[in-house]
């Protein structure tokens, strides 16, 4: 049912910008793969490399072991579906969703057949004969997911398909699209900006900046370990301090910064004397009356409080002025420290990491 | 109107919507009316005006029924106004769709104005200028006997031929431009959701992009097709002695004949019957008036 894709050093010029840079990744069969990144980074690109409606300047796009270069995306086993869905406005939902099965030569009936059929996987009952203008935001997506899975194809391509949609929507499409992956058995390939999406929906996230694919791994190593800052600052918050490496002793480094020496995590591509930055999540912090020599802390004034609901975020601010933010779970019994209170920040060394900056155009030829 | 005159102040507006009104009446409807008027009275002498013979009558329009060679004119007329438009809708949409579609907007701005100076030409001297390049010894003979393709010349002013070469010439471009932006309009991605769905380029266009430009190619076709039954220069120009399109009788009559009663009631059959042929064409091809108007 489902295919493995392999982008095979990937690079893709316009003109002479480089949009997609050297890009090697292998997307096993019946996963569910994201592409995470923020706008322009060549992450759509990369969706139209695989679909067939550009060809790679250099490497190649296999599917199931086969290179794809020269194949049209009509003949490719791949469906794809649109940032903006891009259905069939004067066609009725059934025909839409049964055009690839048209085009192959199904009879009408069969057609017909499947697409109840497909409507009830997609949990949309009754809209066969409906307009497409008669669908709200989330039964167009479910139509646009029904008519890509009509054509069965091995890999699904998905760029951006639950952006045009409100938070709720977003939320529950979110747990559908995952369902839908798992009882279909194809592999998914999601494109998005939106970290929050990539994180649950998916088996792997491949972080992208600039062209370059930062880091491929399961979302808890993506936000656990990531490989460099630009990783780091762009999947969650962070408080951030930049320092030098001074020394390095069983995988933990010293960090010396003008607030401060912290025992930190050494990531991979940091080395002893490095200027570096240190990164810690906001929910690995908390503030205490005095500091604790074992772990690291900073002295810091609490400046404002900001409440979310299941979780509070204190913001604080130390010595030389910078704001850090300290997130603590919502518990009426233990409320956080008002304003203007002095406190320690303290952090884990386990729990914060020196990190380098994203990787750029490594392979400018 | 409430629009104009907050952007225009209420006299400007006033004088825009009279100035629009007496071109409406004065110029289109008024005169139509005397016309219309004139085509139920029959041709008298002077000094029967207002007499017992001056009466309201439907011989004018009898006149065109019991006249074999007319309705034999009128037919061709119809006949080879239908061949032009679909001539027109071959070629345009095509282009159309390369224009809307596959050019960068830089090139389409170019090629569009490569389309419109000859518009800028009046249409009486382009009929001229097919006129020479059509002729036995005109250029179009020269190139083709020169390259080797044909042996002696050809008769191309010759039938209806030379007529539809230049009607074809005269109003393409009003075809063009409702079927380029009937297809503009479109969505891109639906055509490639339609490839990526596995479509042929064919079934693409079949499925998805005429569908979608069908009001542009109804309301090109309709205006081709009235431009050319009505039209008087090209096929006076064109025609050879064997040719007669149906404005050129209207024009006899009323030039030649000086008798307007009857060239009256035989404009009013070509607009009428020419109003039934499209309506009846729309019909079967199912599409709607507001379609058109879109």
């Amino acid at each position: 049912m489902s295919e493995d894709v392999h982008l095979s050093q990937i690079c893709m010029d316009f003109g002479s910008f480089r949009a997609v840079n050297n890009v090697e990744v292998t997307i096993k069969p019946g996963e569910f793969f994201s592409f995470l990144g923020p706008s322009g980074c060549g992450k759509t690109t990369i969706l139209r490399l695989i679909s067939g409606f550009m060809e790679p300047t250099q490497g190649a796009v296999k599917i199931g072991g086969k290179d794809m270069k020269g194949i049209r995306p009509n003949s490719r086993p791949t469906a794809l579906i649109f940032q903006n869905l891009a259905l069939f406005p004067l066609m009725p939902v059934w025909e839409n969703i049964t055009f690839g099965l048209e085009v192959r030569g199904v009879s009408k009936e069969l057609r017909r057949a499947k697409a109840e059929e497909l409507l009830q996987l997609v949990d949309l009952h009754d809209s066969a004969d409906k307009r497409i203008s008669q669908l709200s935001g989330g039964q167009k997506q479910r139509v646009a997911i029904a008519r890509a899975l009509a054509v069965e194809p091995k890999v699904m391509l998905l760029d951006e398909p639950l952006s045009a949609l409100d938070l709720k929507l977003r939320q529950h499409m979110r747990a559908e699209l995952r369902a839908i992956q798992k009882r279909t058995g194809v592999t998914f390939i999601y494109i998005t900006h939106d970290q929050g999406e990539a994180l649950a929906m998916s088996d792997r996230v491949g972080v992208m900046s600039q062209g370059v694919l930062q880091q491929v791994a399961t979302p808890q190593e993506i936000y656990n370990n990531p490989v460099n800052g630009f990783v780091a600052s762009f999947v969650g918050e962070n408080n951030v301090v930049s320092g030098r490496v001074a020394s390095v002793a069983g995988g933990v480094a010293s960090f010396e910064t003008a607030k401060g020496t912290f025992r930190a995590k050494l990531g991979a591509s940091v080395a002893m004397g490095d200027q570096a930055k240190l990164f810690v999540r906001p929910e690995f912090c908390t503030l205490q009356q005095s500091a604790d020599p074992s772990v690291n802390s900073i002295a810091v004034e609490v400046t404002e409080i900001a409440f979310e609901g299941n979780f509070v975020n204190v913001f604080v601010r130390d010595q030389s002025g910078d704001t850090h933010m300290v997130q603590v779970q919502n518990d009426p019994s233990m409320p956080p420290p008002a304003p203007h209170t002095s406190c320690q920040m303290v952090f884990n060394p386990d729990s914060c990491m020196i990190l380098s900056e994203a990787a750029t155009a490594r392979s400018a030829h | 109107m409430q629009e104009l005159i907050r952007r225009y102040g209420i006299s400007l507006s006033v004088i825009m919507a009279a100035m629009t009104a007496f071109w409406l009446l004065a110029l289109v409807v008024i005169p139509n009316l005397v016309l219309f008027k004139f085509s139920f009275r029959l041709y008298l002498p002077v000094d029967q005006l207002g007499g017992p013979n001056d009466v309201y009558t439907l011989k004018n329009y009898i006149t065109f029924f019991q006249s074999p060679i007319h309705i034999n004119v009128f037919f061709l007329t119809i006949l080879y106004s239908s061949m032009v438009t679909i001539i027109c809708l071959m070629v345009t949409y095509p282009l159309a769709y390369i224009l809307a579609k596959v050019l960068k907007p830089t090139d389409t701005a170019t090629f569009f104005l490569v389309l419109l100076i000859p518009l800028w030409v009046s249409e009486i001297l382009r009929s001229f200028a097919w006129f020479i390049i059509l002729s036995m010894q005109g250029p179009l003979n020269a190139i083709l006997t020169g390259i080797g393709l044909i042996d002696k010349p050809i008769r191309w002013i010759s039938g209806f031929q030379s007529v539809v070469i230049g009607l074809v010439y005269a109003y393409i471009l009003f075809m063009l431009f409702p079927i380029y932006n009937a297809i503009q309009a479109l969505d891109t991605n639906q055509i490639e959701a339609s490839e990526d769905l596995g479509a042929s380029t064919w079934r693409t266009h079949w499925r998805v992009i005429i569908p979608h430009a069908k009001p542009g190619i109804a309301s090109g076709c309709v205006m081709v097709f009235m431009l050319c039954a009505g039209s008087v220069v090209v096929p006076t120009t064109l025609a050879s002695t064997n040719s007669r399109w149906f404005t050129e009788i209207i024009q006899q009559w009323m030039f030649e004949g000086l008798d307007w009663n009857v060239g009256s009631a035989y404009a009013f059959l070509l607009l009428v019957l020419c109003i039934v042929f499209v309506s009846l064409v729309m019909r079967v091809l199912n599409v709607r008036l507001v379609d058109i108007a879109k």
